[in-house]
């Protein structure tokens, strides 16, 4: 692949006695959307975690842009908080449980970190807030705050949220596994128009038809590895890995 | 003389007291308010080596009656050289006991905050002290009002203890004015009344503040 933005090599993280990720390989291009998939305690959202170092990984290299993020160019020391803060920066997260900062309105969620981080001026800061939460559909609710919004209007206030620091590739965790069925699909709709505005993005999801028709690819996870990957139809149709076959029937079961 | 002016002519005596207790109680909230939070938030983030000393601080002044924390300073700093007036070393000790409460008043507020907040706010790339100052502090407020107006009308109580020591408060004058007339009960009330009134207004804003604060969690 040319010029990955995401450089994932070798990397190894446990919890005590626990390895959740057991030598981990994956490079993202430009504009791809990455989507990963697996059980429950396969790893996958640890190893989003690990990308914007809300967790630490004990080896191996992850290189987002070319800066190694975990670590301190060249050395095994653990970058500090201030730095890390730099770095998180230029990667967006949108959660699984939206996060939002209740005490503050939709605009104002977006509004935090391009005044606080990048610096701009409140006029400013208002103006590409407001152009983001009307791209995800929220022209009419920039002062409401997130308790008065539907679970859907929130999530989309966080990818807002995310997308408004212009970050290098934006990291999905479940973000409609909190959602009732009904709002799926408004904010599956948001981060399809991202994709086609060409967002790197690397998706945690249990929704197949999704990972489908958005990713450029899938990754199946089991047991802190990479056990498959490939094009989404080629993957999710001819599942070749025996535990990945197993996987995709239990899906099958609870979506029909 | 009916009990009307008899309270009237004791006013003036009292003012002085009210305005020293004012004055104690006034300095130990806005003292322990900071050293407080400053202690929360070293409880909540801080690494070992200053959590532990903080908890053992805390512990031995929350276990320990404020009469006798009072005594302590007042006793024992001239004994280690330190040689403070009575009103520094009671407003220390008053602060200090203090300090202990807030902090953990504090730290329970900024700990009831859901670790998801602190993981959005890096995920947007908050430096550490801003996480505090614009994600996390804001929504503690909101838990850390209740309890920590409480332990303001507590500290307006405790000041009266400064009285065993000597400090002229409004416990001390209300003493003083019945040790020259020799009749207790309507000077008492008169002081309990004036205590009721500064704590009952407190209450009052308290509760104007949680109304403000009282915005609704997601």
């Amino acid at each position: 692949m040319a010029d990955p933005i995401v450089r994932i090599a070798g990397v190894k993280k446990a919890f005590g006695k626990t390895l959740v990720l057991d030598s981990i390989d994956l490079d993202v291009g430009r504009g791809e959307v990455v989507v990963i998939i697996g059980a429950s305690g396969s790893g996958k959202t640890t190893l989003l975690r690990c990308i914007n170092v809300l967790e630490t990984y004990d080896a191996g290299s992850i290189k987002v842009d070319g800066t190694e993020v975990g670590f301190r160019d060249g050395t095994s020391r653990r970058r500090s908080e201030h730095e890390l803060s730099a770095i998180r920066a230029d990667i967006g997260m949108v959660f699984q449980m939206f996060n939002l900062f209740p005490h503050l309105t939709a605009v104002e969620n977006v509004m935090l970190g391009l005044t606080k981080v990048r610096g701009l001026d409140r006029d400013e800061a208002r103006t590409r807030a407001s152009k983001w939460l009307v791209r995800v559909g929220l022209g009419e609710k920039f002062d409401s705050l997130p308790s008065q919004l539907s679970g859907g209007q929130q999530q989309r206030v966080g990818i807002a949220r995310a997308v408004a620091m212009e970050p290098k590739v934006l990291l999905l965790d479940e973000i409609t596994s909190a959602l009732d069925p009904e709002l799926v699909g408004e904010v599956l709709g948001a981060v399809r128009d991202l994709a086609r505005d060409g967002m790197t993005m690397i998706v945690v999801t249990h929704e197949m038809t999704f990972a489908r028709d958005v990713g450029t690819r899938v990754i199946f996870m089991d047991g802190g590895r990479v056990v498959e990957q490939g094009p989404p139809r080629d993957l999710l149709h001819n599942p070749r890995n025996e535990r990945l076959k197993s996987f995709l029937s239990r899906i099958e079961m609870k979506t029909h | 003389m009916t009990l009307w002016t008899y309270l009237a002519n004791t006013m003036p005596f009292l003012w002085q007291g009210l305005a020293m207790t004012l004055y104690v109680s006034g300095l130990v909230v806005a003292l322990s308010l900071v050293t407080g939070v400053l202690v929360g938030v070293a409880f909540a983030y801080g690494p070992r080596w200053l959590r532990w000393p903080l908890r053992g601080f805390s512990d031995i002044m929350r276990g320990t009656p404020l009469l006798v924390v009072i005594f302590s300073f007042y006793y024992l700093l001239p004994m280690v050289g330190i040689n403070l007036q009575p009103l520094p070393a009671v407003v220390l000790a008053l602060a200090l006991f203090k300090t202990a409460q807030v902090g953990e008043i504090a730290r329970g507020a900024i700990q009831s905050i859901p670790r998801g907040q602190t993981d959005a706010a890096r995920a947007i790339g908050l430096t550490f002290p801003r996480q505090l100052r614009y994600v996390i502090l804001p929504q503690a407020v909101r838990r850390f009002l209740p309890p920590w107006i409480n332990s303001v009308t507590d500290a307006v109580k405790g000041s009266s203890l400064i009285s065993l020591v000597g400090i002229v408060d409004l416990m001390l004058a209300a003493q003083q004015v019945i040790g020259r007339t020799y009749n207790p009960l309507p000077i008492y009330l008169l002081a309990a009344a004036i205590y009721f009134v500064i704590n009952y207004s407190l209450s009052v804003a308290s509760r104007r503040l949680e109304a403000r604060y009282a915005f609704i969690r997601e």
